[in-house]
């Protein structure tokens, strides 16, 4: 195992010990806003105590990172495949871009979280949200699978503004007593017995690593938005 | 009754007495132009169908064809011209937006054509690069400061990657899935022949392709198709782009028809899944975070690969590009608005961005201006025709070069602007595996070799006749340049005298 302070040490160094160590276990302590973590990294378990600054695990590539605090924004950043787990809330544009792996978020997302997901052969992302998610949720969504969970929120919704903007493919799962306002390029239906089992599989994922009540969070309305099926991006040309 | 607003603006020209009726037109042509009429048992022609890309001309064995320009006359004027009259017509039929390929084609000035070159007379002889050794290599990255030596006075390596280039010429971006996987086959082989490097586009790296990994870029873009880690490691450098000169604040779409076969497999999305690529960066809305992508690429690949960034040029190019020297960015990439596409809405096309020769001479003298022009390579492109405009284009502060327009003619592309519609008859902007088959990679790759080996000796040529032996000495020196019929706002931007003066 190694154990990385990030006290007094600059992104670069941090970067510079998990790509160069061999142990598959890697603890960074006392992190405080440095970026990049486990950038591009593959094949390592690394736990990460206090606040991971912007683009932790970007392009990350099958690891398992652990956050004890609160990440920032855009953490899993393209990433392809691997596990993160983070134990607090995330910032803006989490999982910008997945393709592959699983991101478990135990409170809030920021802004844009899922943006651009999407799904490829035996790549399917996850997301999960335990609370509440900001504007522009799954904004351009491709493939893949979004929840918000809206555990212990305050909001009808859990969501912001804009949900599902210029989606086109995967799904997102919310959680609430109410449909957000929804462009018309997406379709909203009340989660069928079917979905369910889908969903409880990633419930009872997220209560593993949080500690909650798969059944209670199961007992209440699921809404399933999708991409409508006639092609809305579909603009007319005419060539010159 | 029928009435048919627009008429065909070429006409295929059969010379019946030259015609064999070989039918190979008929063949050769993807668009249907050329038919074979069972009853007269002659070739004859649609012209309505026709692009005038040339196929049906150039594999004629009796050079029985030939495309006009029609002389059919709209009653257009100054201000109507009949390309607006009928761009009128088809939007009124169909309510479309009007969708266009390549380059900005309108009358706008090529700034190109109104800079002249130095040659040296009596003082400052004059080189013969046959005789003498001429540099014209070059290396891309960043540059240090200053030289670190440590405490026995030995230099400290610390320059960071760079890309060496035989010549200042690179292949510009361009998407497997814009074109064809033989295209692709054929620049990649180029590159590694000629020793420089060609751009995947952002429709990430085809299998095949990662064993010419050291003469290829590979490309980040807003939609991230194909990324990861291994692609970012594939190359030897990583572009990221923000923008592209010939539709500049737009994104890309390529439509779920066109994500097939190899094309799903190497954007990583599911066959017939729309590939939006969106207009911004959704990570992006500042240097700041520009600053956080070129770092994350950096920590992905361990620092082991120089990070360009790709940007459209535009009114306030030079306060981006300053922006991008401070992102930690290594490469600027400047694309002008007569930059090539494969698909772009022509209003786009033809109104946005500024021209590449204002804008590179504009970064530079602003990158010069803030004294960290040395620490970063600037490479310009969007319509660079031939070897005197790379001339003048490191005259007036390019690094290198970007071409792919002028790549794609030597491949055989004969600019007939059809790219959209799919069927390019030269099996380059085509997934139409019959059409695919027309274009040798082997044959392409040699004329690529061609035009850019004997491109390297004209620029010799030129270098030669300024008195300057190497690259490195005519980069950025503007005195071996003078304007003819420019005023003097434009000579002032381009930081250049009058000829004559």
């Amino acid at each position: 195992m190694l154990k990385i302070d990030c006290a007094d040490k600059h992104f670069s160094e941090i970067g510079r010990l998990i790509r160069q160590t061999d142990e598959k276990i890697i603890v960074v302590d006392n992190a405080l806003g440095h970026r990049y973590i486990a950038s591009g990294a593959k094949d390592k378990e690394i736990i990460v105590n206090g606040t991971p600054g912007n683009a932790m695990g970007a392009y990350l590539d099958g690891c398992k990172i652990t956050v004890n605090g609160s990440a920032q924004d855009a953490i899993g950043d393209t990433m392809n495949d691997g596990l993160i787990v983070v134990h607090g809330n995330s910032g803006d544009a989490t999982g910008y871009s997945m393709r592959g792996g699983k991101i478990f978020i135990k409170g809030d997302a920021g802004y844009r979280a899922g943006i651009h997901m999407k799904a490829y052969k035996d790549k399917f992302p996850v997301l999960v949200i335990g609370g509440k998610a900001g504007s522009f949720l799954g904004e351009y969504q491709a493939g893949g699978i979004i929840i918000v969970l809206g555990i212990d929120a305050d909001s009808k919704t859990n969501v912001g503004y804009f949900t599902g903007n210029g989606m086109h493919g995967g799904k997102i799962i919310l959680r609430s007593q109410q449909l957000p306002d929804l462009p018309d390029q997406i379709s909203a239906r009340k989660a069928n017995s079917e979905d369910l089992i889908e969903i409880e599989k990633y419930v009872k994922e997220y209560c593993l690593y949080f500690g909650k009540d798969a059944n209670e969070i199961m007992s209440k309305d699921f809404f399933v938005l999708t991409a409508n099926s006639a092609n809305p991006y579909k603009q007319l040309y005419t060539s010159v | 009754m029928s009435v048919n607003y627009i008429y065909p603006p070429y006409e295929i020209v059969r010379d019946f007495n030259r015609c064999i009726n070989c039918k190979i037109c008929v063949k050769q042509c993807a668009n249907q132009a050329h038919i074979f009429d069972e009853k007269k048992g002659i070739v004859i022609a649609d012209d309505t169908k026709c692009v005038n890309c040339h196929r049906c001309v150039a594999t004629c064995p009796t050079r029985a064809l030939k495309i006009v320009k029609s002389d059919n006359t709209y009653k257009e004027n100054a201000n109507w011209s009949a390309e607006s009259m009928k761009e009128i017509y088809r939007q009124a039929e169909s309510g479309g937006v009007l969708l266009s390929s390549m380059g900005n084609p309108q009358p706008l000035p090529v700034y190109w054509d109104k800079i002249l070159i130095n040659a040296s007379q009596v003082t400052n002889p004059s080189i013969d690069p046959l005789r003498e050794p001429m540099e014209t290599t070059v290396f891309l990255g960043s540059k240090p400061d200053k030289i670190v030596r440590d405490t026995d006075g030995k230099i400290i390596d610390n320059l960071a990657p760079q890309l060496k280039l035989s010549a200042p010429i690179m292949f510009s971006a361009m998407s497997y899935g814009s074109i064809s996987y033989n295209a692709h086959a054929a620049l990649a082989k180029a590159a590694e022949k000629l020793g420089i490097f060609y751009n995947t586009g952002e429709g990430g790296l085809h299998e095949d392709f990662y064993k010419y990994g050291k003469n290829t870029i590979v490309q980040v873009a807003s939609g991230r198709f194909g990324v990861h880690k291994d692609y970012l490691e594939a190359g030897e450098c990583i572009e990221i782009k923000i923008g592209q000169g010939a539709k500049p604040g737009i994104g890309g779409h390529l439509p779920g028809t066109k994500i097939v076969g190899d094309i799903s497999k190497t954007r990583m999305i599911p066959v017939g899944s729309d590939a939006i690529s969106p207009a911004p960066h959704h990570d992006i809305y500042s240097i700041e975070d520009l600053r956080q992508l070129v770092y994350s690429l950096k920590e992905a690949t361990d620092y082991k690969k120089p990070i360009a960034v790709k940007v459209a040029a535009v009114h306030n190019v030079a306060a981006v590009a300053s922006g991008i020297a401070r992102s930690g960015a290594d490469i600027i990439v400047i694309d002008g608005f007569r930059g090539g596409t494969g698909a772009a809405p022509t209003r786009i096309r033809d109104n946005v961005g500024i021209p590449i020769e204002l804008a590179l001479a504009s970064v530079d003298k602003r990158l010069r201006d803030e004294g960290i022009r040395g620490n970063i390579s600037l490479v310009a492109g969007g319509s660079i025709r031939n070897s005197a405009d790379i001339v003048k284009a490191i005259a007036l502060g390019a690094d290198a070069c970007y071409i792919a327009t002028a790549a794609l003619m030597a491949m055989g592309c004969h600019l007939c602007r059809s790219c959209h519609m799919g069927k390019c008859n030269w099996g380059i902007a085509t997934q139409v595996p019959e059409l695919v088959k027309r274009l040798d990679p082997d044959v392409a790759c040699d004329r690529l070799v061609n035009l850019v080996t004997a491109w390297t000796h004209e620029i010799k040529e030129m270098m030669g006749g300024m008195g300057i032996n190497s690259i490195e000495a005519l980069k950025g020196n503007r005195l071996m340049l003078r304007g003819v019929g420019l005023n003097s706002k434009e000579l002032e931007i381009l930081g250049i005298k009058h000829a004559g003066e």
